[in-house]
């Protein structure tokens, strides 16, 4: 109860402050602003309802790049994170790169794989996946690298192939960390797909946020704002699902 | 896989899979140190087939290194150490089942299929190494307990169903190392009167380390008392025989007191 009664209160605490000193034009009196650059919650709502086939229109477009590059983030980071482990040479030599891919500003990166990739869907996906594999690569490795020793040298006296010791002991105990890799995944990706479209789009979340920016039409930015973190939170939850329904034993 | 099943029958000590069916174990002039670090300076002891050997010494002796030494998960740096005739470390590891301190049950599994760990690792599939392992469950008191999850079980029931993992492997020897270190007194007791009754009912070559003399001295034949770092012999001696077989009955008989104060006064001397 309390878990969910405390932060649903907070929210409707901060929205109905926020309603009340912009409604009033406090806000954007003291910020020094025309009244209609700051929108209220209820014209954000009203807004959300008024755009909402264009804001699921769009919405699709980048749900649909989120969960490509979410799909090459999780095939990449994992396979990653089990050839480092099972190789010290591999991890020896990947694992500076990868920890150096991340201090790479993605914004940099994003316009180059553009002229790379084209307008289309692909340089997002990119994007996308070039942010999330990380944190998955990274607790992958973490989670194997947990496994007691103990527990290695019982397996192979108990006739385990290295295969086995893989299946049966290291990755049951990888899985919890592989979660919270996925987790931190997928709450990056709906940056990932804004960079992305930010570079060249022509549809997309990310494409409203700059065109809404650009016209001024600062609720409907707001609204998109709300889909794009409920999309995140939607994806977060599954995930949360997810673990739930498979580490039973926690 | 018809023929493994009587493997595990009361008076039965016949072959497990891949190994002779009894094999002792014989450690000549063994030697072993970590860089600069001497952790076993020479070691001679044998173990007959079906014997149990208790190795008592200070913390920090060398005693879990001696004991993955003889399971093949190290080879000696000076020595040999043999299982049943065999030397190399694959042909130990074929003949020796090892139980770590702890009882590292796998969390995600029941504990039947905890126990039949070994046989799924050969190949055999989960019903058959279910239906064996269950076999072992009703024999040695954990019957009811096949579904419940390790995290279900109390501190000496999750040593018995790491204990039974260690028996069904079908190992002619078993390297215990403290088995009991983590349980309360009074668990540890039972604990003992039920590894002994397991021992008797399915006898293998055991090699028991332990930090408690009468904890050696109630389950083992004999027991051998080693100094500190680097370790070496200090002392041999047999346990009183025949032992009851209730504990209290067993290490209260003046003999068995005799033999404990002997033993304790040669681990006094070896850990200076």
């Amino acid at each position: 109860m309390r878990r969910w009664l405390l932060p649903t209160l907070l929210l409707a605490v901060l929205l109905g402050a926020w309603q009340v000193a912009a409604s009033t034009g406090a806000l954007a009196d003291l910020l020094n602003l025309e009244s209609f650059l700051v929108p209220s919650p209820a014209e954000i709502a009203e807004s959300l309802w008024q755009s909402r086939s264009l804001l699921t229109e769009n919405a699709w477009v980048t749900l649909r790049e989120m969960l490509l590059g979410l799909g090459f983030a999780f095939a990449v980071g994992v396979g990653f994170g089990a050839a480092m482990h099972l190789s010290g040479v591999l991890k020896d030599t990947f694992n500076p790169l990868i920890v150096a891919s991340q201090t790479v500003p993605i914004l940099v990166i994003a316009p180059v794989l553009v002229v790379w990739f084209g307008y289309g869907i692909w340089p997002k996906v990119a994007v996308i996946a070039l942010i999330c594999f990380f944190p998955i690569a990274v607790s992958v490795l973490a989670g194997l690298r947990s496994v007691d020793p103990e527990a290695a040298k019982m397996m192979r006296t108990l006739d385990a192939s290295r295969s086995q010791i893989l299946f049966r002991v290291e990755a049951p105990t990888a899985l919890p960390y592989f979660f919270t890799g996925a987790r931190l995944a997928v709450v990056l990706a709906p940056i990932g797909a804004v960079f992305g479209e930010w570079v060249g789009a022509d549809s997309g979340l990310g494409h409203m946020i700059l065109y809404d920016n650009a016209q001024f039409e600062t609720a409907r930015l707001f609204a998109t704002v709300v889909i794009l973190s409920a999309m995140a939170l939607a994806l977060f939850g599954l995930v949360a699902l997810a673990e739930r329904r498979v580490v039973t034993w926690r | 896989m018809p023929a493994k099943a009587k493997e595990f029958s009361v008076a039965s000590a016949s072959p497990a899979s891949g190994s002779e069916g009894a094999a002792g174990v014989s450690i000549r002039g063994l030697g072993h140190s970590y860089g600069e670090l001497l952790t076993i300076e020479r070691l001679d002891l044998s173990v007959p087939a079906h014997g149990v050997l208790g190795l008592v010494g200070p913390s920090g002796c060398g005693k879990s290194t001696l004991l993955e030494l003889i399971a093949g998960l190290r080879e000696p740096q000076r020595g040999t150490v043999a299982l049943g005739g065999a030397e190399d470390p694959a042909g130990r590891l074929a003949r020796c089942a090892f139980m770590p301190q702890r009882d590292l049950l796998l969390p995600w599994l029941a504990a039947i299929d905890n126990a039949a760990l070994a046989l799924r690792n050969r190949g055999i599939g989960r019903v058959a190494a279910r239906r064996q392992a269950a076999e072992l469950f009703s024999r040695f008191g954990l019957a009811g307990f096949e579904r419940a999850k390790p995290t279900e079980l109390s501190g000496g029931m999750r040593q018995r169903v790491a204990f039974l993992r260690t028996l069904v492997a079908g190992k002619p020897v078993l390297a215990l190392d403290e088995p009991f270190a983590s349980l309360d007194a009074i668990t540890r007791a039972e604990m003992q009167e039920w590894l002994a009754g397991a021992l008797r009912a399915d006898p293998r070559t055991v090699v028991l380390v332990t930090h408690d003399i009468e904890e050696a001295l109630y389950l083992c034949d004999r027991i051998v008392v080693l100094s500190a770092r680097p370790a070496r012999t200090i002392d041999e001696l047999s346990a009183p025989a025949p032992r009851a077989p209730a504990r209290d009955e067993a290490v209260t008989d003046p003999e068995f007191v005799a033999v404990r104060e002997r033993a304790m006064q040669a681990l006094r001397e070896g850990a200076r």
